[in-house]
């Protein structure tokens, strides 16, 4: 009845409806950028229906490809998706179960049930849940429905990590020293660690990413490694098989792009580079690397194809190598789906991966050959996460403001699965959008990411754009010298939030004043209701201001309101012309700023909220709280007084909503520095919270298997100076 | 000349605690009064009125100063402004016209007539807030604790009538330590003229109370009279009797704090409105709170310039609402997406928290909030949410803002606690509040509307003027386990039954095809809807039978 209701009303009351607003969402992201290949817009015979087993972004990435295909969509979900994106945008969608995975997006009984009720002839898989399971390839393939992806047999070679190591080994790829079978528990993987020489890397056989990696220098570490692993990879993969292999110091992650057909044809694409990782998730992706010459990457591009052609690989798929300085490259594995970061392959190749991808699983054979295959400028792609930056945490919460930036031409890309209003849940991965812009040079590429970092407004949950936005624009970074230990080199403390620079100090002090006296300007102004003495009043053209940056001392601006709209901002002696593109109280700050001596320049900052007395403006993709006091408040705040804060150095809070796993200690212990006080699980990930130094427990307030919110106190603790006083 | 001015600006750096300040007054407008006083007296005056002169600038340096400069430290110490460093912060600077500044108290027992202090402990007067006239009176902690001599309270009444005859808000800055004890009676007397005052200018001009210290005693019912008591934390209390008496009576042990501090009447006793962090803050909130206010019953609403397109659609709220329909959300969320710039000045937030109200703009245009809150206790309406509420309807009815009510809301909440605290008295009072309400009503069920709730909700039945439901709106006696379990008491299974109310019942075509609702509107389009409907009911004209005054259950 409500269904019926809402289309009625869609189709008499709103000029804007919710379809025209998915219409022009795909307009938005369509490619024009398939000049260099395959521009035909004859797509050959392929299906007529396809399921897309996913959610989010990458089920609405497909299903704009199918559209542009002509092939009906069908989308699945659980329960806490119903209202999402890609099932309003599907041209059908089939409820699958409850919110957790294991019982929808990884329930193949019911996912193969909606095949049958949609009478879907294909299915493509996206990436992660069911992409790499020869299971549910193999229950496809009984009922006769087309899987768009490689088949069984090389899935199951290639998606176990330990059966494609050995079949690299036999197609002669270069690969690394390590253990190649199932690890049965910790003292087991000590042992194997130890014959390999730590460092060393243990993660789930089953799965993809980063999820369930860790790296053991010691023995200890091993042991937790192990532990946390393993039951990682059995909630997220529902297998706990491991992996233990050597650790390569300082290397690249560049990893090639394949894309094969039935008919034992294969051809490499340009690498891409994916150094730049947190926990070895990958965080910023470029196409092609700085780092490899066109022999490096022909060498490459030949192991590959020939792994591939040894085990009958069709269908997009991808092999990772990690390369040393000196471009020796190692073969890692090799992913047989479609990678979370093919848009940037696509940038400079000008291919869509899905359209062939179908058309392969359709039988087609490839429409280009090797010699076709170039490389068009060059693509970033940005994960965009909802996750604290500085504490890799990750956040959920409604998207209350979300606008994606636009950028000129072809210049961006957002693929996302989200609209203002979705939901960030404690049940999926935070992934909020893959941001990729394209450019001409590296750098022109690299100028479009800075430019739509600065542009994308977020609000509702916390989100990495303050990471992204600084490592893009960090001196390393920009001069290509990557390594995957790029963040903990470059961040060894963690990640604080932009610093700022003179310049950028000056752009947000001025936008902050400009801000104040704009919003005095309209708070002078009364359309009607003003009273008599607001009749004819002049309208203020000077302030006089303090502006202080956090906690830094407020320092004297005076701003001028110049005829043309601009303003004569002097902040401490140093003078400035602003003039900004700022609709009142909209989220986008646009200035201009001129110095006296004619230099000019601009900054986008986002206004995000106004304070009692100040704004919280974010630059550089930080957010900052500006305090802008009158002359007079400043000269009386002296005497307020600060307000006492609650004493957090004895209480461990939950880093984050989500549930206790365990909690190994109870009231009375003591506890040395580092020590394990409890694990808290959300949105797959664990969190292994310790003592911050010698202490005794004086109160445990959870248990294991109960949920807990965001900065809720766990434990209470004393520290060794408060316990010898008490004794 | 040049003498006369020397003296000036020597007085005027004398009554100086901070920047370039004229002992006339403050800012431009004042400097130039004290020219032109000061060039008449040199051109013709005989050297008698040059001394006058001098004398009243002494007097004016005195009254700046108050208490004294060893009490202003002890006021600042304590994280505390002076009287007049509040209205500075107050007003637009320089707007500030102060009378009385001269008045002294009369009191000549207990050695009172050698005890005397310019302004006899209050700054009064009026000035603007962007522009606006509002008068002010400011008590001074400094001088004799702030209490209330007869003719401080004379000072204060003064400025009241003045309000009430020009049409302009007064706001209180209250701080002080009670009644005036060596005046006995008098002082008793000037409460009560305050008080008297209140009340004749509830409904005519807004009244606010900024407690920004102590206020105890007979002195807590004019704030208690005005339509709105703010407080800051930490420095200010508001109770009838003190911790020592409470001791002494009931032998509870509490501190000031406790008793009477502003978390307390902003969580607990519902009289406060809102707590500020300390005195800066609160002026400056305060400054927006005023900027939605009428100046009086007899001025227009406020309308302010917007850049926040009135066709603005929101696509998000088309899915704000949870498919589950027992499932929670927010309604602030439903409200900022609605009103101009998601701006929402919300009052006692931290009271009754399962019904909202605030104010917003709407095309520039104050319009008053008030929503069921799905997020606490599912919305439902109790005791303290309905009291709550009522006052707040009542207040924008008296100063012709419009009402905008957001409905949510599963009914009156059960118990022993909630009849027997008299949910039926104090429920009626919003549902009189809503029938009398003659001001501009639009309301948006945005999903359930059960039961009595319904009604009271500013239904169309109360006079609403647009009552709007959005598709996911459920508008019924009771939701449908409830129903079910009476209709079909004797049938076994009652899936089926079930099933059927909820296709009847839990949506809102049953009431639109009644005329109850106007419309059923998309959630996007009804930021669009409420603005035209407000245009359009600009003219509207309605009125209450003529009566000396009803009798709401109070």
């Amino acid at each position: 009845m409500l269904g019926q209701l809402r289309s009625h009303l869609q189709h008499t009351l709103s000029p804007s409806t919710p379809r025209a607003l998915w219409a022009q969402c795909t307009l938005h992201s369509r490619r024009t950028s398939m000049r260099a290949l395959a521009t035909s817009t004859d797509y050959g015979k392929t299906f007529d229906k396809i399921l897309i087993a996913n959610r989010g972004e990458i089920a609405c990435r497909v299903i704009k490809t199918a559209r542009k295909m002509g092939i009906k969509t069908v989308a699945i979900y659980s329960d806490a998706d119903a209202n999402s994106l890609h099932v309003r945008m599907a041209d059908e969608a089939v409820h699958v179960g409850p919110p957790a995975t294991s019982k929808s997006y990884l329930n193949i009984p019911n996912i193969i049930g909606a095949i049958k009720q949609t009478g879907a002839q294909a299915v493509h898989p996206g990436y992660g849940f069911l992409s790499e399971n020869s299971h549910f390839v193999h229950a496809l393939d009984e009922i006769g429905c087309t899987f768009i992806g490689p088949n069984e047999k090389a899935m199951a070679a290639m998606g176990d990590k330990i059966q494609s190591k050995i079949f690299a080994h036999e197609a002669r790829v270069s690969t690394i020293p390590g253990f190649n079978g199932v690890v049965q528990n910790a003292d087991h993987a000590v042992e194997i660690a130890k014959s390999i020489g730590y460092p060393v890397m243990i993660k789930a056989s089953a799965g993809g990413g980063g999820k369930g990696m860790r790296i053991a220098w010691n023995d200890q570490e091993a042991r937790d490694a192990f532990k946390i692993s393993s039951s990682e990879a059995l909630s997220s993969f529902g297998d706990d098989r491991l992996l233990v292999e050597k650790f390569v110091e300082h290397p690249r992650h560049i990893e090639i792009q394949l894309i094969g057909d039935k008919h034992g044809n294969v051809i490499y694409l340009p690498e891409r580079e994916c150094s730049i990782q947190r926990r070895n998730q990958k965080v910023i992706e470029e196409a092609p690397s700085v780092h490899i010459d066109q022999a490096t990457r022909k060498a490459m591009g030949e192991q590959a194809v020939a792994l591939a052609k040894a085990v009958g690989y069709y269908s997009a798929g991808t092999c990772e190598f990690l390369v040393d300085p000196k471009r020796n490259f190692y073969f890692l594995e090799m992913n047989t789906r479609l990678q979370v970061e093919h848009p940037i392959t696509e940038y400079i190749t000008g291919l869509d991966l899905v359209e062939q991808m179908i058309r392969v699983a359709a039988g087609q054979q490839l429409g280009f050959k090797q010699s076709d295959v170039k490389i068009n400028g060059w693509a970033f792609e940005s994960r965009v996460y909802a996750e604290d930056p500085e504490k890799y945490l990750p956040s959920i919460g409604t998207l209350n403001k979300y606008i994606e930036p636009k950028g000129k031409g072809d210049e961006v890309r957002c693929d996302s699965g989200i609209i203002e209003g979705s939901e960030i849940s404690i049940y999926y991965d935070p992934l909020i959008c893959k941001l990729c812009t394209h450019g001409a040079t590296r750098d022109e590429a690299m100028k479009n990411m800075e430019k739509a970092l600065d542009e994308y407004v977020i609000k509702g949950v916390t989100h990495n754009i303050p990471l992204l936005r600084d490592v893009i624009s960090h001196p390393r970074f920009v001069q290509g010298k990557l390594s995957t230990a790029f963040l903990a080199e470059e961040y060894p403390k963690g990640f604080k939030g932009h610093r700022l620079t003179e310049q950028t100090r000056e752009e947000l002090v001025a936008a902050a004043a400009l801000a104040h006296a704009k919003r005095d300007l309209r708070n002078r102004t009364w359309v009607s209701g003003g009273g008599p003495l607001t009749e004819g009043a002049p309208q203020r053209d000077q302030w006089d201001l303090f502006v202080g940056v956090g906690a830094d001392a407020p320092v004297p601006v005076t701003l001028k309101r110049n005829g043309d709209g601009s303003f004569l901002v002097d902040i401490d002696g140093k003078p400035v012309t602003i003039s900004a593109d700022w609709p009142l109280e909209s989220p986008i700050l646009r200035a201009a700023l001129k110095t006296p001596e004619g230099t000019s320049r601009t900054a986008t900052l986002q206004y995000l909220e106004s304070h009692p007395l100040g704004y919280k403006l974010a630059h550089h993709g930080t957010k900052f709280d500006v305090v802008v006091h009158t002359a007079l408040q400043n000269a009386l705040s002296k005497h307020m007084k600060e307000k006492p804060k609650l004493d957090l150095t004895r209480m461990i809070l939950a880093p984050m909503p989500g549930s206790v796993v365990s909690v190994a200690v109870k009231e009375g212990d003591t506890v040395a520095e580092g020590a394990e006080l409890a694990v808290v699980e959300a949105m797959k990930m664990q969190n292994v919270l310790r003592a911050p130094r010698v202490g005794k427990i004086s109160k445990v307030f959870v248990q294991a298997g109960q949920s807990v919110a965001g900065d809720e106190v766990m434990i209470e603790f004393f520290g060794e100076e408060e316990v010898k006083k008490a004794a | 000349m040049h003498l006369n001015m020397a003296t000036i600006s020597r007085a005027s750096l004398r009554a100086t605690q901070y920047g370039a300040r004229n002992l006339f007054g403050v800012g431009r407008a004042t400097v130039m009064q004290a020219r032109t006083l000061a060039t008449a007296a040199a051109a013709t005056v005989t050297s008698g009125e040059t001394a006058m002169i001098r004398k009243m600038e002494e007097k004016r340096a005195e009254a700046r100063l108050g208490g004294g400069q060893k009490r202003i430290d002890t006021q600042h110490a304590k994280g505390k402004l002076t009287a007049r460093e509040r209205i500075d912060l107050l007003l637009d600077n320089g707007s500030f016209r102060e009378y009385d500044t001269f008045v002294e108290h009369q009191c000549v027992d207990f050695g009172m007539e050698k005890q005397k202090i310019t302004g006899d402990g209050v700054v009064t007067g009026h000035g603007t807030i962007n522009g606006r006239l509002v008068y002010v009176f400011s008590q001074d902690f400094t001088a004799f604790g702030g209490s209330l001599s007869k003719m401080h309270a004379q000072k204060i009444c003064k400025i009241m009538d003045q309000a009430l005859m020009v049409g302009a808000p007064v706001i209180g800055l209250n701080d002080s330590g009670g009644a005036r004890i060596q005046e006995g009676v008098d002082s008793l007397g000037g409460y009560a003229d305050i008080f008297q005052r209140n009340v004749l200018a509830s409904g005519v001009v807004p009244q606010i109370s900024l407690i920004m210290g102590p206020c105890a005693g007979g002195a807590v019912y004019s704030p208690a009279l005005t339509d709105f008591t703010f407080m800051v934390r930490d420095t200010s209390y508001l109770f009838v009797t003190g911790p020592e008496v409470v001791k002494a009576v009931t032998n509870e042990n509490v501190t000031q704090e406790e008793l009477g501090g502003a978390k307390p009447h902003t969580t607990k006793s519902g009289v406060a409105h809102l707590a500020f962090d300390n005195d800066i803050e609160a002026l400056s909130r305060l400054r927006e709170f005023v900027d939605f206010l009428p100046l009086s019953n007899r001025h227009d609403v406020p309308v302010r310039p917007t850049e926040d397109n009135i066709n603005r659609a929101d696509a998000a709220l088309d899915t704000i609402i949870p498919v589950d329909s027992s499932k929670a959300y927010d309604m602030k969320d439903v409200i900022g997406r609605i009103v101009d710039d998601g701006t929402f000045y919300e009052i006692m937030p931290d009271f009754a928290k399962n019904i909202v109200i605030g104010f917003a703009r709407m095309g520039g245009q104050t319009v008053s909030i008030i929503a069921n809150q799905p997020l606490v206790s599912s919305g439902v309406l109790d005791i303290n949410a309905s009291v709550k509420a009522a006052r707040w309807v009542r207040f924008c009815d008296a100063f012709n803002i419009p009402l905008l009510t957001f409905v949510d809301v599963p009914g009156f909440l059960p118990g022993t606690a909630q009849e027997h605290g008299g949910i039926i008295r104090n429920g009626a009072k919003l549902l009189y509040a809503y029938a009398e309400a003659t001001v501009p009503k639009i309301t948006i069920i945005t999903r359930k509307a059960y039961g009595g709730a319904y009604d009271v909700m500013s239904s169309k039945h109360l006079r609403g003027d647009l009552n709007y439901s959005w598709p996911s709106g459920e508008i019924a006696v009771m939701g449908a386990k409830g129903a079910v379990e009476i209709i079909f008491r004797n049938v076994k299974d009652k899936t089926q039954a079930e099933a059927e109310y909820v296709a009847k019942f839990a949506n809102p075509l049953p009431a639109a095809q009644r005329g109850f609702l106007d419309d059923v509107i998309l959630p996007s389009t009804t930021r669009r809807r409420i603005v035209e409907d407000l245009k359009m009911l600009k003219t509207k004209q309605r009125e209450n039978p003529k009566k000396k005054h009803g009798n709401i259950p109070l």
